[in-house]
């Protein structure tokens, strides 16, 4: 039997960084335990990288903010002339979301996405928001009802977050059309009657998004999509509030309340 | 060292496909990497408002030079090969006025919300260590152990031979581990522990 190959300072820092082949971790290993200064000296490293990647972990939860929309950059930055223009404005079209943009984007090309669950989260806000008569279809009194017809139509168990905490009353909501098929509406409103909507549905691009910023004219918004489901909450784009209720929505679905 | 240097090359480039095309690569393989763009360029300028220009900067960049990237590349090291040179320029600028950025006292990287107070303090401690390593041993830290690059990535990313990414990342570990025990008040592990070779 040959004999081992030494264990240097690189296979350490590789075990640290968990890069090493799983044969190569066990001989590391090995030689850890029979070494326990080094050990320690490994630990050390390997919770010095836990502390990092905690403490910086935060910043890529961010929603991304406004100004480094990649759609929105494309459309600006990105027309070589050696492409025609006509097919760089259908390209960009198909992804440009919210500004004055929307408008432009509701032409002939369908969106896809985030950026097509943000305007149908700003288009149906708009819509139904200021109905004074009948905002929503099922009032929170049917709740149990709406989540039943929602999820039936979604295929997927719909589950209303609660706000009270926040100020914002659950309302009711409706089933809506939107062009990349039926999307449940959320309605929430606070003493002030500022309305709050939250627009769901099934995503087949960006199954998983990462928060994102949205503002279409005076609507404002967060959008975000977990395991094939799109969600996006829009208010007033002067409702300083959205973004931790937006949060604090995310959180609730990932717990699952 | 393989178990991570098999991810990260993306599918052949379609043949013959035209802007719109690029378009849809650009927004499937490039917006994915914003958020981690954002927390490197925070990482190392300290300032929220200024690594979010560079990020900026250099998806702008990305945008423009799409097709001088090489098909089969690898886009997420090309992406973070941009954004580190124009981090590294500014870094360059700001040492050359004299600019210190601010090692103590709460900075913008820690403003990003941390769930309760006693784990912002603690972000904080690591954090400010972090500041006190020389740029080059800083960079390569955060990309190997926060953005898991593989070593062969974080290479190409800094122009350097894998052997220096390793040499580097090992010094980056052994000066945080010394300024992290001073804080503490307990002696840096004994130097003779530092060559195993």
């Amino acid at each position: 039997m040959s004999a081992p190959r030494p264990i240097t300072e690189e296979d350490l820092q590789a075990y640290v960084d968990a890069a090493l082949s799983a044969a190569r971790h066990a001989e590391v290993a090995d030689y850890l335990q029979a070494h326990p200064d080094v050990a320690a000296r490994v630990e050390t490293f390997i919770a010095q990288r836990a502390a990092l990647r905690a403490a910086l972990a935060p910043i890529a939860e961010e929603p991304v903010p406004a100004g480094l929309n990649l759609a929105a950059l494309i459309a600006r930055h990105g027309r070589p002339a050696r492409y025609g223009w006509r097919a760089v404005a259908a390209a960009v079209v198909l992804f440009a979301a919210g500004g004055t943009t929307g408008w432009l984007a509701r032409g002939p090309v369908t969106l896809s996405g985030i950026p097509a669950l943000a305007q149908e989260a700003a288009d149906s806000y708009e819509v139904y928001a200021p109905d004074p008569g009948r905002p929503v279809e099922l009032a929170a009194t049917d709740r149990a009802l709406l989540v039943r017809w929602l999820s039936r139509r979604l295929n997927h168990s719909v589950v209303i977050p609660d706000l009270s905490a926040s100020g914002y009353q659950f309302m009711g909501g409706r089933l809506v059309a939107t062009s990349n098929g039926p999307a449940g509406l959320l309605m929430y409103d606070d003493t002030h009657g500022t309305r709050l909507v939250l627009l769901v549905h099934p995503m087949a691009p960006d199954a998983n998004a990462n928060m994102t910023e949205h503002q279409v004219g005076h609507v404002g918004g967060y959008a975000w999509a977990t395991e094939g489901i799109g969600y996006s909450l829009v208010g007033p784009a002067t409702n300083k509030e959205l973004h931790p209720l937006a949060n604090e929505v995310r959180r609730q679905l990932r717990n699952g309340i | 060292m393989s178990a991570r240097s098999d991810r990260g090359s993306d599918p052949p480039e379609r043949a013959r496909d035209g802007w719109g095309s690029h378009v849809q690569d650009m927004m499937r393989l490039v917006e994915p990497l914003i958020p981690a763009l954002r927390r490197y360029a925070r990482s190392l300028l300290r300032d929220r408002v200024a690594a979010d220009d560079l990020v900026q900067d250099c998806l702008e960049r990305t945008i423009t030079r799409w097709h001088q990237r090489r098909p089969d590349g690898d886009t997420r090291a090309w992406v973070f090969t941009i954004l580190h040179n124009l981090a590294f320029n500014r870094l360059r600028q700001l040492h050359r006025r004299g600019e210190h950025l601010p090692i103590d006292g709460i900075d913008d990287t820690v403003l990003a919300r941390a769930p309760t107070q006693e784990d912002g303090l603690r972000h904080q401690v690591i954090l400010d260590a972090l500041a006190t390593l020389p740029d080059e041993q800083r960079s390569v830290l955060l990309l190997v152990t926060v953005e898991d690059l593989s070593y062969a990535e974080a290479a190409r990313v800094l122009g350097i031979p894998i052997g220096t990414v390793m040499s580097r990342v090992s010094r980056a570990r052994e000066k945080l581990a010394q300024v992290l025990a001073a804080g503490a008040g307990i002696n840096a592990a004994p130097s003779r522990l530092r060559r195993v070779k």
